[in-house]
């Protein structure tokens, strides 16, 4: 089949679920700062890989924005200080997606005044300089995966890259931090996004933006008008609204029509992906500085008093939250970090918010469905549903017969368990759990 | 659950913990439970239909049917020490469908004997729901047919004066018949022009479902509708239902007549099973393929073989054996043809 670059459709070309969106409940709730919590604790995990190594000891004074941990092995990025105040103990905190990893406990110093950054010239900085830039400031994906950023813009030296893609989709219901971001900042995203198309040497770019968030649409063609210049060409496209339209590899061949090859990366093709939210992170990192110690979340679900899009620090825990929007509701089941599709539920309030923490829901009893599972009935919905073309059905068959090692032709590893085929499967059954145990057994095997 | 616990004190400390399960945390409105249901809905009407056409002792073979295939689900689930699913409707579709392809002048034991062998054997030995290779309906009608040829291919009777439906049940007084089918194939088309008629009038009440044959199949009309409902709510795909159809209409305008090219397409689809089993039978999630192209293939051997049967064969009805030896193949068809990958770049695949 030969993809097409002339023609793209405003949609990927295999699968994919409508889920309700529920994203009424903030999608018109301005950003709003959360004020800082006496104490904040921050994961030395907060990208793919391993922890951080602490360059401060117990009872050191911080300022805001200083570095209070360092990559020592392997891909990451710094950690910051999102306050002034005073190291209280290095110890251990639970994690949303890790059982626990080590952190850093910060007592918030009320006196200190917030940190000021001045606005300063990018345009004429080697690329190298920018990019190291964004590394300093600590960015990672901030859509969720959690990969250091300065890493996805330096791909190898043989891969041609002519597009970034800007992801704006926001396809996961609930969430509306990104929207807001779009919203409220679109010369900052535009901005950053001249700022990467610098550092990757191209001049394309194009913005997916899921078309049930017109607003967004309209901010950011307007901010690309008028803060573009003749040297780039940035496009906004709207997108048709499917889930997983913001997948990366969904994401591309909607935009481009080109499709990232099996068990390749985007670069491959050409492209690179940023979250939209991340050109805002890098927006801040190159022209003011400032490290990524702030996050906007979306705090909704039928179980909290007050649903809000908040800006709260790095390092805050779901309990502070809770306690600013008013408390939680009776009939709150099902505490998830991250969207209803990909998120990792909580089993306590005693837990910090990451670099890629994109929302917390509180979802009641009428909101999440927890019947039981029962036996496939080969209906094939999953098939239909998957936008990998792979068949759910038949891992989970094998995962509960204990061939769980033998689903590799399947196409497990292709699989990045966005959750569209356990989302219409007529039988609940958890087929992401499914294959998860058959990756997990797949790779023992190897 | 230390939930309780937590929901009365939301600002203290936490108190428990909250209950976690892998994503995604959200799920569609659909269930099998739902889906079954609903398909049985669908039968409802050609049922209700039925007793109009053949009397209301079909009524009570439906109901004898059902109640029986819901009770040995029942007992198969509780003396295999499996849990009772009974509730899913799936074993109630089941009994609807056995109901659907016996003759209307059978004696209601039959259909017990059908449901045990259909769900006992059919199902649950199999493995339950989800494992069985063959239709449990089709299953429990070939049973009977090998069982109670006599009955099972002689018991028909000729449609009734509309509101003369109480006039049957004394099954003494039924005049029994052949099916259509059955006459074109033992006695020509002559004898058959001579009991259905011909042309429009041929057409139309067979589409309405004036004519003999089992209790369920007559109505050409009611098929369709509900299968138009099923589509509708995505419970099955025009693939299968298709793809048979075609195949039958085709095969029969080609081979069906004294010529080559000169048999009756429309009649071929009207008459016996053909809209039953295409549209209600065949497009049984368990035994048929998951991928749309094994479907069509899939659909298009149980054409070919329901013409085969009917054109060839020993019995003048054909669908319901294409339908059982085809289903075996299923899994088979699923693997010649899988669904294309994303960007699966060529020889990836082990």
């Amino acid at each position: 089949m030969t993809t097409s670059f002339t023609f793209p459709k405003n949609t990927f070309s295999k699968g994919g679920v409508h889920p309700l969106e529920c994203k009424e409940l903030t999608a018109g709730k301005a950003i709003e700062v959360m004020p800082v919590p006496a104490e904040l604790e921050l994961v030395l995990t907060q990208h793919i890989g391993a922890p951080c190594t602490p360059n401060v000891a117990k009872k050191d004074e911080l300022e805001e924005g200083a570095v209070i941990a360092e990559v020592t092995k392997g891909l990451g990025v710094p950690v910051h200080s999102p306050v002034a105040g005073k190291v209280k103990s290095i110890g251990t905190s639970t994690h949303p997606m890790q059982v626990s990893t080590p952190s850093i406990t910060i007592v918030v110093d009320r006196e200190a005044s917030a940190a000021e950054y001045t606005k300063k010239e990018w345009q004429n900085e080697d690329p190298q300089v920018l990019l190291g830039k964004v590394r300093d400031a600590g960015i990672i994906g901030i859509g969720g995966a959690g990969f250091p950023t300065h890493v996805k813009l330096a791909p190898p030296k043989n891969m041609k890259i002519d597009t970034l893609v800007l992801n704006g989709a926001e396809c996961e219901p609930y969430i509306t931090a990104d929207q807001r971001h779009m919203v409220e900042h679109p010369a900052e995203i535009i901005e950053g996004a001249r700022i990467i198309l610098r550092i990757l040497g191209i001049s394309h770019c194009i913005i997916g933006i899921e078309s049930n968030k017109p607003d967004a649409i309209d901010a950011l063609t307007k901010a690309a008008s008028e803060h573009g210049d003749s040297a780039c060409q940035i496009e906004v496209r709207s997108l048709e609204v499917k889930y997983p339209q913001g997948s990366e590899k969904q994401l591309i061949e909607s935009v481009t029509g080109r499709k990232v090859p099996a068990y390749a990366l985007p670069s491959a093709i050409g492209v690179v992906v940023q979250n939209v939210s991340t050109a805002k992170a890098i927006y801040d990192a190159v022209v003011f500085e400032k490290p990524l110690y702030e996050k906007v979340i979306t705090v909704s679900g039928r179980g909290i008093e007050r649903p809000a899009n908040l800006l709260v620090k790095v390092g805050t825990k779901v309990q502070d939250v809770v306690d600013y929007l008013g408390g939680i509701r009776p009939g709150l089941k099902k505490i998830v970090l991250g969207g209803p599709m990909m998120g990792f539920a909580v089993s306590t309030l005693d837990i910090p918010i990451t670099k890629t923490t994109s929302s917390i829901l509180f979802l009641t009893e009428d909101e999440i469905d927890t019947s039981p599972h029962s036996a496939c009935i080969r209906c094939g919905w999953c098939l239909d549903a998957c936008p990998m073309g792979l068949e759910p059905k038949e891992v989970g068959i094998y995962v509960e017969a204990n061939h769980a090692e033998e689903t590799e032709p399947f196409g497990v590893f292709e699989c990045f368990e966005c959750g569209s085929c356990a989302y219409v499967c007529p039988a609940k059954r958890p087929l992401v759990q499914f294959v998860r145990l058959a990756k997990m057994k797949a790779k023992r095997n190897q | 659950m230390s939930e309780q616990q937590v929901q009365e004190t939301p600002s203290a400390a936490p108190a428990g913990l909250w209950k976690v399960s892998v994503s995604p945390h959200v799920k569609s409105n659909e269930s099998v439970e739902k889906i079954m249901w609903t398909v049985f809905a669908c039968l409802v009407p050609p049922l209700i239909l039925s007793v109009f056409v053949f009397g209301i002792q079909v009524l009570f073979i439906a109901a004898v049917s059902v109640a029986s295939c819901m009770a040995v689900e029942v007992i198969s689930q509780k003396s295999l020490g499996r849990e009772v699913t009974v509730r899913d409707g799936s074993a109630a579709l089941t009994g609807m469908l056995i109901a659907f392809v016996v003759p209307p002048g059978v004696s209601p034991l039959l259909p017990v004997l059908a449901a045990i062998f259909a769900i006992y054997i059919g199902k649950h030995i199999m493995g339950g729901i989800g494992y069985n290779f063959f239709n449990p309906a089709l299953l429990g009608r070939a049973f009977l047919l090998a069982s109670f040829p006599v009955a099972m291919t002689s018991a028909w009777l000729q449609p009734i004066e509309p509101l003369a439906i109480f006039s049957y049940l004394s099954t003494a007084d039924a005049v029994t018949t052949a099916t259509p089918l059955a006459v074109l194939k033992d006695q020509g088309p002559e004898a058959f022009a001579q009991m259905f008629g011909e042309g429009a009038s041929l057409y139309t009440s067979f589409f309405l479902g004036w004519r003999p044959g089992c209790i369920g199949e007559t109505s050409g009309f009611l098929m369709v509708l509900g299968g138009a409902f099923l589509l509708y709510k995505r419970y099955i795909t025009w693939h299968i239902p298709v793809s048979v159809l075609g195949t039958i209409a085709i095969l029969t305008w080609i081979f069906g007549g004294q010529e080559y090219f000169g048999g009756d397409p429309l009649l071929a689809i009207l008459s016996g099973g053909a809209l039953l089993g295409a549209i209600y039978m065949a497009t049984c999630y368990v035994t048929s393929p998951s991928n749309k192209k094994a479907q069509i293939a899939y659909g298009i051997g149980i054409g070919v073989l329901t013409v085969l049967i009917r054109l060839k064969g020993g019995y003048p009805e054909g669908i319901c054996y294409a339908i059982l030896l085809m289903n075996p193949l299923s899994t088979v068809l699923d693997g010649w043809f899988k669904q294309k990958r994303f960007a699966l770049p060529q020889g990836a695949e082990k």
